[in-house]
Order: structure tokens, then sequence, then C-alpha cells
């Protein structure tokens, strides 16, 4: 079954664009304020994902596929850094028993 | 309901579900409403016939990484009391610098809305698996290669740094 | 081998004496070292003295050029180049000072491998000395003045190093070191002038060579303004009164007496000290052009040979007698130079060269013998225990005071002779200081050698004649001091084969050949003659007596008054010159630093550091080492960006 083309439909590639803006917004909001390490990641997964509808999104406007090709790569990477970062939270939670990004502050001047 | 109708409810569905990741104070209550947002834009993608995406969304970020997440949090036993506390200046500070950025981000594009093509007047079949198979294996085969070594890489780089040190006994 | 690579072998054989003792002195013997400096020496005078005979032209031998200013000056209407090149240039007047430096240098140095056979620095010492010479053949040898200033820089330095080469000795060491400081900075007040002169010159003229500038002077006439040639030939007159020690910058050089007897014979007897009358001959063209000068200089020289022999008459180091004689006898070669007598200086400094290094040379002898003491009134009757160097040096004091036939007499006797002919009441002032030449000679060379020894019985038992390596230069200068005169004999008993040195110069050195001396005649030149000779043999006689048959020694410190005190006070000029200008200087300068350095410079340079460090302490709290901070900065980043091209476009 083939759905017609939403934009013909009447909604418009603002929409989109503003969806994902917001998304990314909350997302950027989310890795400023929030301390746990986890949550910290998770909002940058959220980031990632508004980034992947805004490309769909003019995947379908453009009526070019290589955009959902790039998003299938953008997922690619993002699973692969959700793993490596997680293992590494695991190894400090081992070290330093909490999860609080705000111990990590050996960098500071 | 029209199509759009649906559109504005997904979306309004999406950034509740987002919000309510930032704002809970129950680190899986926030891993649970991330579910929910990659659901939401799961659908998203249904609306935009991007099919094999929507699917490959749910299995890949909600059903695995998801998951992980999970996994982690339960294994580190994290509940609402150990959750660190912000202080109010950074949350200020950090909203606002969001907000700021959401409107500038849109500023920026608001003109150049009237310079993008027109949308292709046809139904899309672009999202379909076979045209997407196709397009991902001769334009885009080396990357995809690439890719393949990027998990073994990851693979082992978390199996390497999750292992616990073998304990010598004397 | 072509006339270019024996010059620039001449040149480059000191230099590489120089490297390989620098570098590789330290560990080989002595005898090594010794052999390789004087082989390097004697070497270079034997070049020297092939291309003495082949020479008969002026020939020019161009290195490279160092600088090349396009369209620098105008002349004859239209832009030229101005060149600084490295060139050299062989004519009569550079090879014969070649000869002298080489010649004299190495009798020297081999004096040097038995006076310094003690020494710990052998090889420093014998480095210094093959740059030195290096240095001075780059000074006599260069084609234009960029040349002869860098050779009179090298050998200003090399002076500094040499004069203070015994600055770690537990006594004197801070007292050499002053001294040999004392001598580079008067140098240098020289050298400004010599450099201002250079620099008018070049901005006159477009050009420092000397071949060239004699071009536009004599054959183009092109002449700047009187004024301007004043100014260029003063210059280099104050120039060439600090490196030939004239007043008022002269006491440099007895000071200068700190260094060992080798560098007094090589630097301030026959070689650096003449580096300025070199100058001045060397831009007669300049100089006949400018007769203020001429005279201003025959004045310096005139009262510098006076007081420096008014000074030399009660003085009882040993070698400070010698260095003022040195001082008397430049001043007189000034006269000369004031008088135009370019070709009689000349040979006065080829005959002076040998008898002061003979001189000086018998003094480092009699130094070595007296076990390295230098008062005369300790010394006395050492004719009996080192007879070679008592002949020599009754020989050179002769010659100094211009005993008949040796060649001091016949080199005095052309100055004075020009004397006559200039302005007789200079000739009178200059027989004064002849006379005071002979009265102290002859008094050092009593109280030396005759009498009765008046030292330790210590220093008795240490007297012994020199080794042959000492004694050999000593016989050798002893004889050119003797038969030196033949070089320039005056037409008075010969007729044909006289004023060879004269013809010999002017026939080869631009500038000379168109200055035409006049001779006295026969008759007026026997009376001056016997007039001289006169006047030394009575001088002779009277020390003789004084001396010897009364017996009268040097007085003690407190016993001197009178004219003998200020005398052998050295007329009090360093004492002038500590009043008059380092006083001031140390004043101004403690000013400066209680004042502006304590007050200003220190509070505002820490105040500054400090300020930036109290920066830092505030800034560095950006860092907080979280990263959603960092990230809170990053999103603010990204929206400033985002507005300014907003906004811009």
């Amino acid at each position: 079954m083939v759905l017609a083309s939403i934009f013909e439909s009447g909604v418009s590639i603002d929409f989109y664009i503003v969806l994902a803006s917001v998304l990314f917004a909350i997302g950027a909001v989310g890795v400023m304020v929030r301390r746990n390490a986890i949550v910290l990641l998770m909002c940058i997964e959220l980031m990632l994902n508004a980034v992947n509808l805004l490309m769909v999104a003019f995947s379908t406007y453009h009526g070019k596929g290589d955009g959902q090709v790039f998003v299938f790569f953008i997922m690619v990477v993002a699973a692969a850094e959700a793993t490596v970062g997680l293992s590494i939270l695991v190894m400090a939670y081992r070290n330093i028993r909490s999860t609080d990004v705000g111990i990590f502050n050996k960098l500071k001047g | 309901m029209t199509l759009e109708m649906i559109a504005i409810l997904l979306g309004g569905l999406t950034i509740g579900s987002a919000l309510m990741v930032v704002l809970s104070k129950h680190p899986v209550r926030s891993v649970l409403y991330l579910v929910v947002t990659f659901f939401m834009i799961s659908a998203n993608y249904i609306l935009m016939n991007a099919q094999f995406l929507a699917i490959v969304n749910i299995i890949v970020y909600a059903g695995a990484i998801m998951v992980l997440f999970l996994f982690v949090l339960m294994l580190l036993n994290l509940n609402k009391d150990s959750e660190p506390v912000t202080s109010i200046g950074i949350k200020l500070a950090g909203i606002i610098a969001g907000g700021v950025l959401l409107t500038v981000m849109l500023a920026a594009l608001k003109d150049g809305l009237v310079l993008t093509q027109e949308a292709v007047e046809s139904a899309n079949n672009n999202g379909l698996v076979e045209n997407l198979g196709e397009l991902l294996f001769t334009k885009y085969v080396l990357p995809f290669e690439v890719s393949s070594v990027l998990f073994i890489a990851a693979m082992v780089g978390a199996v390497m740094l999750a292992k616990r040190e073998k304990q010598i006994i004397d | 081998m072509g006339a270019d690579k024996i010059l620039l072998t001449i040149l480059a054989l000191p230099l590489i004496g120089a490297l390989i003792n620098g570098t590789l002195g330290k560990n080989m013997p002595k005898a090594v070292v010794g052999a390789i400096a004087t082989g390097v020496m004697f070497t270079a005078f034997a070049l020297a003295l092939t291309l003495f005979g082949g020479v008969h032209k002026q020939h020019l031998v161009h290195l490279f050029t160092m600088l090349d200013l396009e369209d620098f000056k105008v002349v004859d209407g239209k832009l030229m180049d101005s060149k600084l090149n490295a060139s050299f240039v062989l004519d009569s007047l550079s090879i014969w000072m070649t000869l002298i430096v080489t010649g004299v240098g190495s009798l020297i140095h081999l004096f040097s491998m038995g006076y310094m056979s003690h020494d710990k620095g052998y090889y420093k010492f014998f480095t210094y000395l093959n740059l030195f010479i290096f240095a001075m053949l780059i000074l006599v040898l260069g084609s234009n003045y960029f040349m002869l200033f860098f050779g009179w820089e090298g050998v200003g330095i090399c002076s500094y190093l040499l004069i203070s080469f015994h600055y770690s000795d537990a006594q004197k060491g801070i007292a050499n070191s002053a001294a040999a400081r004392k001598a580079f900075i008067m140098n240098r007040i020289g050298d400004l002038g010599l450099l201002i002169g250079l620099f008018l010159i070049f901005s006159q003229f477009g050009t420092l060579e000397y071949s060239e500038l004699a071009d536009r002077l004599l054959i183009d006439k092109i002449e700047p303004t009187t004024w301007m040639m004043f100014g260029i030939t003063l210059c280099l007159f104050i120039g060439a009164t600090g490196k030939s020690a004239q007043i008022p910058l002269f006491t440099w050089l007895p000071d200068a007496m700190a260094g060992p007897t080798p560098v007094s014979a090589l630097i301030h007897a026959a070689t650096m000290v003449t580096a300025g009358i070199f100058l001045v001959v060397r831009s007669n063209f300049f100089f006949e052009m400018a007769p203020m000068t001429q005279d201003i200089m025959l004045y310096v020289g005139l009262t510098t040979s006076l007081v420096a022999a008014f000074i030399a008459l009660r003085q009882n180091d040993i070698k400070k007698v010698l260095a003022y004689s040195t001082v008397s006898q430049l001043g007189l070669l000034f006269v000369a130079l004031g008088m135009g007598a370019y070709t009689a200086a000349m040979f006065h400094v080829t005959t002076h060269a040998f008898f002061k290094a003979l001189l000086f040379l018998g003094s480092g002898s009699v130094i070595h013998a007296m076990s390295d003491e230098q008062d005369i009134r300790v010394m006395g009757g050492l004719k009996k225990y080192i007879p070679i160097t008592h002949i020599t040096f009754l020989i050179g004091t002769l010659a100094i005071a211009g005993f008949p036939l040796l060649s001091g007499f016949y080199s005095k006797d052309e100055i004075l002779a020009h004397a006559v002919m200039h302005n007789p009441m200079i000739y009178g002032i200059l027989m004064v200081s002849v006379a005071m030449t002979a009265i102290y000679m002859f008094r050092l060379y009593f109280l030396v050698f005759h009498g009765s020894f008046r030292g330790t019985s210590e220093q008795q038992h240490h007297l012994h004649e020199s080794p042959l390596n000492m004694t050999l230069p000593l016989l050798v200068l002893a004889v050119l001091s003797v038969f030196g005169g033949i070089l320039n004999l005056p037409g008075v008993v010969l007729k044909a084969g006289t004023h060879w040195m004269s013809h010999y110069l002017e026939h080869n050195t631009r500038g000379l050949e168109v200055i035409e001396t006049h001779h006295l005649s026969s008759s007026q030149a026997m009376l001056l003659m016997g007039g001289a000779v006169l006047m030394t043999l009575i001088i002779l006689f009277g020390s003789f007596v004084v001396y010897v048959k009364r017996g009268s020694l040097a007085k003690s410190d407190e016993q001197l008054s009178g004219w003998e005190l200020t005398s052998s006070k050295k007329l009090y000029f360093d004492e002038i010159y500590n009043f008059l200008f380092v006083k001031p200087l140390e004043w101004i300068s403690e000013k400066m630093h209680a004042f502006v350095e304590v007050l200003a410079l220190n509070k505002s340079v820490y105040g500054f550091a400090g300020l930036i460090g109290k920066t830092g302490d505030i800034v560095r709290k950006w860092q907080t080492g979280v990263v959603s901070n960092y990230l809170f900065w990053m999103v603010l980043g990204v929206i400033s960006l985002v507005i300014y091209y907003l906004i811009k476009f």
C-alpha cells in the first residue's frame, strides 16, 4: 500500500523543520542541565534522532533516497557510540560508585 | 482525520515525550519516555513512507539501544534518591540557552524556506526496502562495508573496557 | 701560483693556524702548538716576500660583493650603484705593511714560544696571536675602507683578549681585565669617529674603494666643500687617535702593558698602533685637501710627543717607559703626517717596528731573567748575567735615541728635515722631544744594565740568559735595527740608490705619486744631521756620567717632588679622566638605578606580570571540568555565530 506523499496533502516542510529544531533544543537543554551520565547519553540520542527526522523529511520532500541512506548510517554510528559510552560508564562506576558527571572534573583549571 | 491533524498530533506527542525525558527525576522513567519518543518518531517515518527506516528505528533504537540503557541502569541500581541535583542557576542558564538556540535556528532557517525546491509531486517510493537497498548497495556500498569495521571496533572496545580485571591470588 | 692565490693564502694561513690551535690546541703538546703558529707566520712572510718581488702595478683581488645598492648615488648626472666588496689590493703600501706585520710578527711568535712556555694557556695565546695577525692583514690588505674597518675592529678585539690574557691571576687579574676594558673603550671612542668618517665618505662619494675615491678626487677633480673634507678627515683622524694613542685617547697604552710582553711587542709597538698611521697614509688624497686637519694632526702629535716623553722621564716600570716611548714616537709620526711627509712616516714606522719590538722583546728577556720582576729600581748590573740581551738592548736604545748610522737616526732625521722645511719652530720643539727620548732611554739602559745588582739574592740566583728561541729574534731584530736605515738613505753621502723606499712606495700607491716632496740641499742636510748627532752624543755622555760614574739611582716614591713627582704620576691624566668622565657616569648610573629602575621599571614590569597572573586566576575558574558546562558555552557560541551571520546577510 502506498501512502500519498505527505507533502502533497498540506503538511508543509516547515512543520518538520520546527519539530526537528524543537527536539534538538530539548536534547541540548537536557545535556546542559542533567548530571546523570546515563541521562546525558540519552539526551544525545535524542538530538541524533531529531537530525534523523529532518533528514528523512527532506529526503521525502526532494524525492531522493540519499537522505534515508544517510539516516541509516547515523543509526549505525549512534549504536556504536552508545555501546562504547555505556561500557566506559560502567567501568567508571566501578571505580567511583557514582554516575554524576560533576565528579569527573579532573580538567578543572 | 486528515493527514495534517495526524501529523500535528504526532508532533505534539513527540515533543511532549521528549520533554518528559529531560524533566523526569527517575532515570528509569527517562528511559521509558525516550522509548515512547522513538515510537513517535517511527510513526512520523511511516507518515513519510520511509518504511524501512521506521522499522529499523524501532528494532535498533528502541529495541536494542534503549534496552542496553535499561540494563545498565538496573545494573547500577540507580533510583530517584541517588540522582544528582543541579543548581537552579545552571538549570535556568541551560533552559534559556536552549530557548535562544531554538529561536536562532528557526530565525536562520525561516528565510531559507523560500528558496528550497518545490516538493516532488509524486507518490514517493524511496522509502521502500527494495529501493533503499538498491541505493545502499550501489552508490553507498563503501560506507556500508566500512560501517561493519566500525562495529567490530566498537564491539572489541566495549568488551575490553568492561572486562573485570583478573584478581591475582597469591 | 698567481698573485691572487698567494694573497689569499697569506690571509688564510694565520686564520687556519688560529682555528687549529683554538680547537685542537688544548690536547696537543706545546711544541706542536708553537710550531704550527710560528710556522704559519714564517710561511706567510715567505709568501709576502715573493709578492714583494713580483708585483709591479696595483693589483686587485676580489672575493665577493657583500652589499650591492642599486641606484644609490648621483654621479655625473646619472644614478649608479654602490657596492661594498670584500676585496684586497696589492700595492706597494699594502705589501710593505704585510712584510712588516708578518716579519716582525713571526719573530715575536718565535720569542713567545720560549717566553710563554710555562704558561697554562699556551695554546690560547697562540690562537689569539694568529687571530690578531689575520685581522691586521685584512686591515692592511683591504682595498676599501670597509675591509680596513673590519680589520680595525678585529685587532681591537684581539688586543682586548690578549691584554687580559691573565685575567684569572690572583693578584692582578682584575687589574688586567680593567686595563683591557679601558683599551677597548678608548678604541671604541676613536672607532665612532672612524665610522662617522666612513659614513660621510660613503654618502659623498657613494663608494669606499681607495682606487675609486682617488680617481674621483685626483682625476675627476670632484671636490666636496671644504667643510665636508674637513669633517671627513677630522673623523678619520679621530679614529686614528684612538688606535694610535694620541692625546686625549692615549692612557690605554701604558695600562695595556698588563698583558704579556710579546703582546706588548707585537700589538703596542709594531703593528696595531701603526694602524692609525696606515689609515692616514692610505687616505693621503683626502688629507692633502684638508690643510686644517693636517695642522690639527701636527699639533696634536707634537703635544703628545712632548707629554709622553715628559712622563717617561720618571717611570720605573721597564715596560711603562717603553709604552710612553711608543706614544711619543707615534706623536712624532703624526707630526710627520701633518706635514705631508707620508713616505718619511712609513720609513719611521718600519724602523720603529724594528727597534721598538727589539726593546720590548729585550725587556721581556730581562723580566724573564729577573723572575717576572719589572721595576728597574731593583735591577742593575745585569750586563754580566745576560750578555746577549744586553747587547741587543743597547743597540735598540741607540737606535731609538738616534745614534748616527743606525736606522732610527735616518728615519728621525728625515722627519726633522721635513720639519725644518715646513716651520723651523716645529723643528725646535721636535728637537726637545727627541732629546727627552734620548734622556729617558739612556736612563733606562744604564739603570737596568749597569751599576750593581739591587734585587734580592733569590732573584740573583735565577739570573740566566734566555733560551735560543728568545735570543734569536733579538739578534735578528738587532741586525735590522742597525742596517734598516739602508732602506731610505738620504741623498747626502751617496748620490745613487738613495730614498729607495720613498720611490718604492710612491711608485705604486694611489695618491702618493702626486705628492711632491722637496729635498733639502746637501749642506742643509749635513748641518741638520750634524746637529742631531751632536745632541745625541752629548746626552749619551751626560747619562753615562750621571748614572754610571756618579751612580745615582732612581728615587723611591717618597723622595719624589716637583716636576719629578708630576712626571711619575703620569701628569695626573688618569685622575683627570676619572674626575671628568668616569665619576659623572657612575653618578648618573646610580641615580637612574635608584629612581628609574627601582621605582618605575621594577614596579611596572612586576606589576604587569602580577596583573596577568591575577587575570589568569579569575579566568581559570571558567574551566569547571564538567562537560555539561562546556556544552553550554558551545551552544552560546553557536548562537552567536548564527546571529552574526543572520545580521550580516
